[in-house]
């Protein structure tokens, strides 16, 4: 391929190829940058909003300062633990039945129901719940928030907990067949337990996501401007709260608004990290 | 599938009542989620039909979207502006995010030592977990006027003599448009498309790579002759999948795109709608029946057009994996 | 020099006794009951948000009964009341008769709650301390909105504005997003004031705006403006000066400049008969004092409500605003009723009924 006295070509085919590198590090640098960036604004701007009151008061009217988002930050939690408790028993019993008892159609058509309803828009969701609950059950309400974000979380859950069971090696399972252990008693009691703690991560996952969600509260919690914990009335919610304080005229609802995208970020952020950084190797691990 | 596994799938005919109790319970668990997609389907087109029977294609290919009736406008719902947003936006957002997302990959699969590319590419992934509601907050108060000020003056400036470039930038910046809409999408895929472009990445088999490298090559050719040939389709389904993201993204592009529907222009600085953003937007006061109808058959639309794109990415990605399992040696 | 003395003893003698007038009525509903709800959810429009958001949290603390409020825009209120997904709705502009037969829950009630002036309001660095606020006309505004004055030096602005001569900027429009009572109170006055508006545009809660951003809500609309340099938005004058944006003068029919002044606002009501069902607009008074781009803005609730602990906390509640309520007015920037609205109100809410019987309790029904 080369001849000797072809060095102005292979010197090209070298700077290109270290041209290469150099671009594809660019690119990835840019890419880190962007985080930090983002990250960077979110406590600049929202750490000197964090103090006591706002963490302990709930909004005053329409142009005070003072006050504080307690309510939406007990509407979070409230409507996201709850969120969990519908979405836990779909999400794992649905991943359990693919892997230990998925064969055939039915098997098939679960499968594509999740992936159909991981990348459901939230917005529609939103727009299902309100069609199907508030619209019929008296109105806008934490229970309806909680079903829309439990709509959200059982996908995640389900695909989470799918990954780690198809990670349990088959000989646990043959083993315990081999014992006469009736199939349901290996899998509650044999499988389930080897993985508790990572199935425990892949819900952390999905209440990450979910507290993190907007556009679906919108139309189902609405919002609260009292603290509220009867989940047949609208409720607070955290991002609802920093949506109407960033589009609004007053500055003190802004750093408010920074505020809790800080507090937001850094409870998602935590649980997210926590989880990718336990579950990276996975993808790569061979079955 | 290993003999034993399917064997111990199929137990669920087994004789132990409580296994075929245990078996119908998860059976149900799963089969109430395929009713969930089903139900989502069925009630959306219903609450839609008054539109889909009145509108009926005009829905899509309509340009005027006016839900109160004046003595000048007649009630009409067309959803033309909405969609050409999503696209344009959409479009920005892939332009933007690909080349990042792909070169971040390469970058952290094959140059980076791994020492540094765990990291890097752990750091980047992180992004997907930022809150749609905080991109929208960042975007609002740190990217609208840094493109209002600065890069939309700069873009016109430079292409305003262009031929057709030049209509893209026409008008006064407006900072909420829906450049800085597709700005930040890009912001928000990067993450999807960069995990699974590095798994794609990860597929192509090593003879390949080390064959060619034994042979001489620099990393540019094994590159452009060994990786991305073979990673094509999967990259283009990791690319369509950060699409079918983009089109669902509601809050951030809200917050920054400028929320007019008015008739759709060429330049990318004017003020527009995604579908998303106009859901989001109006569902809360379509007050009329027929206003309610469309605003529904808008959510059913996005539905099936991610729905679609999703599926889609998925089946490029798998064929990708299918084809390694195929060549593995 | 002693008639002037005088003459400003007897200005200020009556204005105190006009603003520390309370409303007969007032106190009477002055503590919880029992066997009225403790929670009531009300959503619509964000032209009275600041006052209602204040009243609420008052009546809180001294009543004990929580009553939520969202700003969701006019179009959200109407919405949310007819498909009874909230215990009442609010809104600036009057239900039209369709609407009114889309409600679910049977016969919907406006209820008048205060007045308000939507003001334009504008972003303009070079001007932020200027003496003067901007003037503008019924031509120059509708120029505006409709596109056709493009630039803030343009001549037609100069003429009333010398200052902006020398400001060369592109003006940028901001206009609601979503169904909004105070657009429909914004675009009824273009209409009445240009031709050109009303046979391209048109009025209503939501129209094809020709040109400009959209926020959603006043406070969206606001936050534009506050953020997005050289731009030029309408909103309820409490979000202008709680935000320190300039409210400009307008020139109303009689061709005085007037400010927004809460004299100004009963002025426009003033010549305007009110029906009994209380939907009336009162854009371009003629009164020459008054504050062309006036309006009301109601609170909607049905008049037959199912629920006895709803309904009693309902129309305690609605009592105490058309009373009680109307003192915040005036410091918040909103207009306190005048005393013929808040009687026809009370007319309407007497005949609310819960089950058949009157809802509002008989000591308030007898006042």
């Amino acid at each position: 391929m080369y001849r000797a006295g072809e060095s102005g070509k292979f010197l090209r085919r070298r700077l290109v190829g270290g041209a290469s590198v150099a671009l594809a590090a660019t690119l990835a640098f840019l890419s880190v940058g962007i985080l930090f960036l983002i990250v960077g604004h979110v406590i600049v701007n929202g750490v000197a909003s964090l103090n006591a009151d706002f963490f302990t008061k709930i909004p005053k009217p329409y142009g005070e300062a003072g006050g504080g988002i307690a309510n939406a930050i007990m509407g979070t939690v409230i409507m996201t633990l709850l969120a969990a408790v519908i979405a836990i028993p779909f999400g794992v019993g649905t991943a359990i039945y693919i892997i230990e008892f998925g064969r055939g159609r039915f098997a098939s058509a679960v499968r594509f129901a999740v992936e159909l309803l991981a990348e459901l828009p939230s917005i529609v969701v939103g727009v299902f719940i309100w069609a199907l609950v508030v619209r019929n059950f008296g109105g806008y309400s934490g229970i309806a928030g909680s079903l829309a974000l439990s709509v959200i979380m059982i996908p995640i859950i389900a695909r989470s907990v799918e990954e780690i069971l198809r990670l349990v090696p088959d000989s646990l399972r043959e083993a315990a067949l081999a014992l006469g252990t009736p199939k349901w008693k290996v899998v509650i009691f044999i499988v389930i337990p080897t993985v508790l703690p990572s199935i425990f991560t892949g819900i952390m996952l999905a209440v990450a996501r979910a507290a993190g969600e907007t556009a679906p509260l919108l139309l189902t919690a609405l919002g609260n401007s009292f603290f509220n914990f009867d989940l047949r009335k609208p409720m607070a919610a955290m991002p609802l709260q920093i949506y109407t304080y960033a589009v609004s005229p007053y500055d003190d609802w802004h750093n408010k608004a920074w505020a809790s995208t800080l507090v937001l970020i850094a409870i998602v952020g935590i649980l997210s990290g926590a989880v990718k950084f336990y579950t990276r190797r996975w993808k790569h691990e061979s079955h | 599938m290993s003999r034993i596994t399917k064997l111990w799938q199929g137990a669920s005919k087994a004789a132990d009542p409580s296994d075929r109790r245990f078996a119908a319970f998860v059976a149900a668990m799963s089969a109430v989620v395929i009713l969930l997609v089903i139900g989502f389907v069925v009630l959306l087109t219903i609450d839609s039909m008054p539109s889909i029977r009145k509108f009926g294609f005009g829905f899509l290919t309509g340009s005027v979207w006016n839900p109160v009736e004046t003595e000048l406008n007649h009630v009409n719902f067309g959803t033309l502006p909405f969609i050409f947003g999503t696209i344009v936006t959409s479009i920005i957002a892939l332009v933007i995010a690909t080349p990042l997302a792909l070169g971040s990959a390469i970058f952290v699969s094959e140059y980076a030592p791994s020492w540094l590319g765990g990291p890097v590419s752990f750091i980047i992934e992180l992004l997907v977990a930022i809150p749609s509601v905080a991109y929208g907050i960042w975007g609002l108060f740190v990217l609208v006027p840094f493109m209002r000020g600065s890069v939309e003056p700069f873009l016109q400036t430079v292409l305003r003599h262009v031929p057709i470039l030049g209509s893209l930038v026409a008008g006064p910046p407006m900072g909420q448009d829906l450049l800085t809409g597709g700005v930040i999408l890009s912001i928000m895929i990067l993450p999807t498309i960069l995990s699974l472009s590095r798994e794609i990445i990860a597929q192509v088999p090593r003879l390949q790579k080390e064959g060619m490298l034994a042979l001489g090559a620099t990393k540019w050719e094994v590159l452009s002759q060994a990786i991305l040939p073979y990673a094509r389709g999967g990259i283009i389904g990791a690319a369509m999948l950060g699409l079918a993201r983009a089109i669902g993204e509601t809050m951030a592009v809200t917050m920054v795109i400028g929320n007019s529907s008015r008739k759709i222009s060429a330049s990318l600085f004017t003020p527009g709608y995604t579908i998303a953003s106009a859901i989001a937007n109006q569902f809360t006061e379509a007050d009329s029946a027929m206003y309610f109808s469309a605003i529904v058959e808008l959510g059913l639309v996005l539905l099936l057009v991610a729905s679609v794109f999703n599926v889609t990415s998925r089946l490029l990605v798998s064929r990708l994996v299918a084809r390694k399992e195929g060549a593995d040696v | 020099m002693k008639k002037f003395v005088a003459v400003l003893g007897l200005v200020a003698l009556v204005a105190a006794a006009t603003i520390a007038q309370a409303v007969p009525g007032s106190g009477l509903v002055a503590k919880g009951v029992s066997g009225e709800a403790k929670n009531l959810t009300g959503a619509g429009a964000t032209f009275p948000a600041v006052l209602y958001t204040k009243w609420f949290s008052e009546y809180a603390k001294k009543i004990g009964v929580q009553v939520n409020y969202q700003g969701i825009g006019s179009g959200g209120g109407i919405k949310s009341i007819n498909d009874m997904t909230v215990d009442f709705g609010a809104s600036d502009a009057p239900m039209a008769d369709d609407q009114l037969a889309a409600a679910k829950g049977g016969h919907l009630l406006h209820l008048p709650m205060t007045m308000g002036a939507v003001v334009p309001t504008y972003n303009i660095p070079e001007l932020s301390k200027a003496k003067r606020v901007l003037r503008f006309t019924a031509d120059t505004l509708s120029g505006i909105y409709l596109g056709d004055i493009t630039m803030w030096n343009d001549p037609k602005l100069v003429a009333d504005n010398p200052e902006l001569a020398k400001i060369d900027r592109y003006i940028v429009v901001v206009h609601r997003s979503d169904g909004s009572g105070t657009s429909n109170i914004w675009t009824s006055y273009l209409s009445a004031v240009s031709d050109k508006w009303a046979k391209s545009v048109g009025h209503g809660t939501s129209v094809q705006w020709p040109v400009g951003l959209g926020g959603k809500g006043n406070e969206g609309v606001a936050g534009n403006v506050k953020q997005t340099q050289y731009s030029i938005g309408y909103v309820e004058e409490a979000y202008a000066v709680q935000n320190k944006l300039p409210v400009a003068q307008v020139k109303n029919a009689s061709g005085a400049w007037v400010d927004p002044t809460a004299k100004a606002v009963s002025a426009a009501a003033a010549g305007v008969t009110l029906p009994d069902d209380l939907r009336v607009m009162m854009v371009n008074s003629a009164n020459p004092q008054a504050w062309p781009i006036s309006g009301f803005t109601w609170l909607l609730v049905y008049q037959q409500q199912t629920d006895p602990a709803k309904a009693l906390a309902l129309t305690r509640l609605l009592w105490w605003n058309l009373h009680d309520g109307q003192a915040y007015a005036e410091s918040l920037l909103y207009v306190p009723l005048p005393a013929d609205a808040i009687k026809k109100a009370v007319v309407l809410l007497k005949t609310i009924t819960v089950n058949g019987a009157p809802a509002l309790p008989p000591e308030l029904a007898n006042y």
